[in-house]
């Protein structure tokens, strides 16, 4: 059988909302033992004394990205059938530098934001209430956004394309980045607990 | 301080293997489904599901709205909805199962409760805004994007980032 099951019918659409579930609860799981559902957590971040996000996010960027790579150069998952996120090159780095301003207002984001709404945390529900509104108003004032939310398609544009080197060649820059940032990372928050020591 | 743990229950799990765990469920979505995880995406599709219970020519004038409404199965049988369902099912095993469920209302020493959740409202709404023009948040873009080693993902997590720390010190109330 060839990968992904769902692309080459493995199942129909019932089934994907059902494997959506499980997904889901996974990912839900990892979320909440790593700490990702307390704000105060995340915030750390940003004042770099816990660098718990970077170090979730770049474990997880580099776990999957390798294991996409190698499974298909084994032949086994066939990569032109994911789906990679086209990209829009001003709209996403519009879009990333005010979605970084409400993440440090608000703590959190919205998939952590559910996992803290869901144990118990009313910040967490009420970011999901801001989220939501503000996703709800965008959208019903979004003819004169439309014209920037469609500029400068490139389509799935990856990159390895940009830097013209081959697959495996980013996949190993993006890992050498994630190393050198985690050990960045334990040199940053042992300087940040000593300086709060003394 | 660097240690800090919750009053209750276990601490935090190893954030690196925790991550290589999320990677995992990551790959997982690759290989079943051939598609990523996401959140953001489950808020646009029922917020076009709501406009259009209330009024569904203003649903159907925005694009935004209509992309998802004209989806397979309407706007509630959208993928990310069910993911984001099992998201909530899965933080509350895994928090029950630490001992770490509770109520409360997560913020700085120096915050009031009232300004702590008025701030993850407004938080929540700005975030609702760059989402959309980004296309995803934290999960579609930067955790499925990055995997993929998309350009736009990648402006994406380094717009978000630049932003977060440029604005920092000027919430450092709400935090320390």
């Amino acid at each position: 059988m060839r990968a992904p099951f769902f692309e080459f019918g493995a199942f129909g659409n019932y089934g994907a909302l059902l494997a959506a579930v499980f997904i889901g609860v996974a990912f839900g799981w990892c979320l909440e033992r790593a700490g990702m559902g307390s704000a105060r957590k995340l915030a750390g971040q940003f004042y770099l004394t816990d660098l718990t996000v970077f170090k979730v996010m770049f474990s997880a960027i580099i776990t999957a990205m390798l294991g996409a790579f190698w499974l298909g150069r084994l032949g086994f998952l066939d990569l032109s059938r994911v789906y990679v996120p086209e990209t829009f090159l001003m709209p996403q780095l519009v879009g990333g530098l005010v979605f970084g301003v409400g993440f440090v207002i608000g703590g959190l984001c919205p998939g952590t934001s559910c996992v803290a709404a869901a144990t118990g945390r009313g910040d967490g529900a009420m970011l999901l209430g801001g989220m939501f509104t503000g996703v709800l108003l965008t959208g019903l004032v979004f003819r004169p956004l439309e014209h920037f939310y469609m500029s400068t398609s490139r389509g799935a544009f990856t990159v390895p394309q940009l830097l013209h080197v081959p697959y495996g060649v980013g996949v190993a820059i993006v890992v050498s980045v994630g190393l050198a940032g985690f050990r960045v990372a334990e040199m940053v928050e042992r300087r940040s607990a000593t300086s709060q020591v003394s | 301080m660097n240690h800090r743990r919750s009053a209750e229950g276990a601490p935090y799990s190893n954030p690196y293997l925790t991550g290589a765990g999320l990677g995992l469920v990551l790959l997982a979505a690759f290989v079943v489904m051939g598609r990523g995880l996401g959140a953001s995406g489950a808020f646009a599709s029922s917020a076009a599901g709501a406009v259009a219970i209330v009024s569904p020519d203003r649903a159907h004038a925005s694009s935004l709205f209509a992309g998802y409404l004209s989806a397979d199965g309407g706007p509630w049988l959208e993928w990310l909805i069910f993911e984001i369902v099992g998201v909530s099912i899965g933080g509350v095993l895994s928090a029950w199962l630490a001992g770490r469920l509770h109520f409360e209302v997560e913020r700085g020493p120096r915050i009031s409760r009232r300004s702590r959740l008025f701030s993850a409202f407004a938080g929540g709404g700005v975030m609702g805004l760059g989402a959309v023009l980004a296309r995803g948040c934290t999960s579609g873009q930067a955790l499925t994007g990055g995997a993929l080693l998309s350009v736009g993902s990648w402006l994406f997590m380094i717009g978000a980032f630049a932003a977060a720390y440029i604005v920092a010190p000027f919430v450092r109330r709400a935090w320390l």
